[in-house]
C-alpha cells in the first residue's frame, strides 16, 4: 500500500526549474532513498512531500493527504529532518526533546527516546557542546518524537565521520523495524546501497531510474570483471569461445575476464576442466557508484 | 496555545542563561542609576532642569537602554538567528508553528522591558528619590507607544535582514540612533537645541517619557509620531517577514 504518492510534480524558482517532472510512490514500511547530484532538486522533492511549498504543477498525497491543505493533520503524522537545521546553542538535549514532544497530540516519550538514540549521557547537554554525530541523532530524535508514521531525513550523514555515520544507518534500520516508513534523501551511494529497499536517482529534476539498489546495478551496469592468475598458461580462446564472456585482457600474470550473467560459474567451470588453478581469483562487480555514472553522466559528490 | 506556553517557558530559560540579555537589558541601566545616584549633586534640584534633579531628568534615558536593547539589539538578532539556523524552518515541520516563537520573543522582549520599567521607577524612588511617574496614564501610554515604534523597527530589521550578520549591521545604526536621541551618551541637556527637538520624535520618544514622569501629560503629537512608526514598520515587517 503506498503512503506517499508523487505524480509528475513541477516546481520552478523564477526561471530556475528546481524540479522538473518527477512521479514517484513509496510504499508502507520501506526505507525509500532519493538519491541524486547536488542540485538534482532532491530537496525540492521531499519539501513539497512535507508540505513546506507548493508544487507548480503535479500532485502529491501523503497518507492520503494533500499536504498542504492537510497541513496540520499531516504535521502529527509525518517527522521531518531537514537539511542543515540547528537548535539554540544553550538549549539542552532533554529540553529539545521534552519541548518538541509538547507539540504532538501522542508523543514518544522523550525519556526513552533518549535513550534508545544513545543520548542517554547528554540529556543535561547544550546543544553547541554536542559532537556532529550526537547533533545528527537528535535532530533524528526530534523527527521522530512525534510518532510519526513516515519520517523523511534529508541529507543524513553529511559531515559526520565513518564510524558516526555506520550508527546513524544502524539506528535508521532500527526505526524501519519499529515500523516507520523512512524517506532518506541522500547523494552517498554507500548510504543508499546499505539502506534503501528501493531508490529513485534523480538527476536535474527529473527521476532517471527507479529501482531495488541491487536491480539498479544489473539493469543499467551488468558487467562483471573476474581477475586471477593461472597456475598454468591459457588460451584467451577458452574464455572467449563462452557465451557470457564479452572481452579477455591480460595484465602481467593476471588474465581479466569480463562477462556478463553467470561468468563467474563459466569461467571457473573451464579452469576446472582444464585443470588449471585460479590463484588471488577476485570478481569484480558494478557498484552503484557504477550505474550512477551511466545514470547521470557524472560522477557522484565526494 | 500549549504549544506556545511551552516555547515560552524554553526560551524565557534560553534568554536568562545567555546571562549578556538580562544583564544588558536590565542590570545595566539600574547599575547606571546606582553609580548616578551615589552623586549627591544629581539629586539635587537644579534650575537647569526645570527645578528637578539631573537623575530625574536623566531616568527617562536610563529606560531607552532597555527599550533599545531588547527591541532593536536582541529581537533582530535572534530572530535572524532562529531563522539563519532553520530553528523556524524546523518548526515550521511540526504542530507547532514558527509563529508561536515569534510571538514568544516579543511576550520577552516586554517582559524585560516591564521588569526593568519597574526596577528603575521603584528603585529610583525607594534609593534615590526620584518621584513616580506623575501622570501614570500618560506614562504608561508613551511607553506602551515607544515600545510598540521600536519593536516594529526591530521587527523590520529581523524582516529585511538576509542573514545573522546582516541582522546586526542593520541593527547597531537603528540602536545608535535610538540610545543617541535618548539621551544615552550625551545627556540631552548638552546637546543642540535642533537635536533635542529630532530626539522628540525618534522612538521611543524621550520626551513624552520624561514630561509624564516628572510633569504632566506628554505632547499628543510625540505620541501620535510613535504610533504611527509603530503601525508602518509594523505593517512593513509583516510584509517582508520570511521563515527561511
Amino acid at each position: 500500500m503506498p503512503v506517499i504518492e508523487v505524480t509528475n510534480l513541477h516546481k520552478r524558482y523564477g526561471d530556475v526549474v528546481a524540479v522538473d517532472d518527477v512521479s514517484f510512490t513509496v510504499e508502507a514500511g520501506e526505507i525509500f532513498g532519493i538519491l541524486g547530484p547536488n542540485g538534482a532538486g532532491k530537496t525540492t522533492t521531499v519539501e513539497c512531500v512535507a508540505g513546506l511549498r507548493s508544487p507548480d504543477r503535479g500532485r502529491v498525497s501523503v497518507l492520503g493527504l494533500d499536504p498542504r491543505r492537510d497541513a496540520t493533520q499531516l504535521r502529527e503524522r509525518v517527522g521531518v529532518q531537514l537539511q542543515e537545521s540547528q537548535l539554540p546553542d544553550q538549549l539542552r538535549v532533554g529540553e529539545a526533546l521534552e519541548l518538541y514532544a509538547s507539540f504532538y497530540r501522542d508523543p514518544a516519550d522523550p525519556g526513552e527516546l533518549i535513550d534508545k538514540l544513545g543520548l542517554g549521557e547528554k540529556r543535561k547537554t547544550p546543544y553547541k557542546k554536542l559532537s556532529g554525530g550526537q547533533k545528527q541523532r537528535l535532530s533524528i530524535a526530534l523527527a521522530l518524537v512525534g510518532n510519526p508514521e513516515i519520517a523523511i531525513l534529508d541529507e543524513l550523514t553529511t559531515g559526520l565521520d565513518p564510524q558516526a555515520r555506520r550508527d546513524t544507518w544502524a539506528l535508521i534500520e532500527q526505526v524501519r523495524d519499529s515500523g516507520v516508513t523512512i524517506v532518506l534523501v541522500t547523494h552517498f551511494m554507500e548510504e543508499a546501497e546499505r539502506l534503501c529497499d528501493r531508490l529513485a536517482v534523480i538527476d536535474r529534476g527529473r527521476v532517471v531510474a527507479l529501482d531495488s539498489p541491487a536491480g539498479l546495478v544489473s539493469s543499467v551496469a551488468p558487467e562483471q570483471r573476474i581477475r586471477f592468475r593461472p597456475s598454468a598458461p591459457v588460451d584467451d580462446r577458452l574464455f572467449t569461445d563462452l557465451p557470457e564472456v564479452t572481452s579477455v585482457q591480460r595484465t602481467g600474470g593476471q588474465v581479466v575476464v569480463t562477462g556478463t550473467g553467470d561468468v563467474l560459474h563459466a569461467v571457473t567451470s573451464v579452469l576446472a576442466r582444464n585443470q588449471i588453478i585460479a590463484a588471488d581469483l577476485r570478481l569484480e562487480q558494478s557498484t552503484l557508484d557504477d550505474a550512477f555514472v551511466e545514470l547521470t553522466g557524472h560522477r557522484p559528490a565526494e | 496555545m500549549h504549544a506556545f506556553g511551552q516555547i515560552l517557558k524554553i526560551e524565557t530559560r534560553l534568554y536568562l542563561r545567555d546571562f549578556a540579555a538580562p544583564l544588558l537589558t536590565v542590570a545595566l541601566p539600574l547599575a547606571l542609576l546606582a553609580v548616578f545616584g551615589l552623586i549627591p549633586a544629581t539629586r539635587e534640584p537644579d534650575p537647569q532642569f526645570g527645578g528637578r534633579s539631573f537623575l530625574e531628568y536623566f531616568a527617562p534615558s536610563l529606560l531607552v537602554i532597555t527599550l533599545a536593547m531588547s527591541a532593536v539589539n536582541i529581537l533582530p538578532t535572534v530572530l535572524a538567528t532562529y531563522r539563519e539556523r532553520g530553528v523556524l524552518r524546523r518548526l515550521a515541520t511540526t504542530p507547532a508553528s514558527p509563529a508561536a516563537l515569534l510571538a514568544a520573543q516579543l511576550v520577552i522582549a516586554l517582559g524585560t522591558i516591564l521588569v526593568s520599567a519597574v526596577l528603575l521607577i521603584a528603585v529610583g524612588r525607594l534609593a534615590f528619590g526620584v518621584p513616580l511617574p506623575r501622570h501614570p496614564l500618560g506614562f504608561a501610554l508613551a511607553l506602551v507607544l515607544g515600545t510598540a515604534a521600536l519593536l516594529a523597527l526591530g521587527l523590520l530589521v529581523a524582516a529585511v535582514a538576509r542573514t545573522t550578520k546582516a541582522a546586526q549591521g542593520m541593527a547597531v545604526p537603528v540602536f545608535m540612533v535610538a540610545m543617541f536621541f535618548g539621551g544615552v551618551y550625551v545627556p540631552r541637556f548638552l546637546l543642540p537645541d535642533f537635536l533635542v527637538r529630532i530626539g522628540d520624535y525618534t522612538p521611543p520618544g524621550v520626551q513624552a517619557l520624561l514630561d509624564a514622569w516628572t510633569a504632566d501629560a506628554p505632547q499628543p503629537l510625540h505620541l501620535a509620531i510613535m504610533a504611527v512608526i509603530a503601525v508602518l514598520a509594523g505593517a512593513a515587517a509583516a510584509k517582508l517577514f520570511r521563515w527561511e
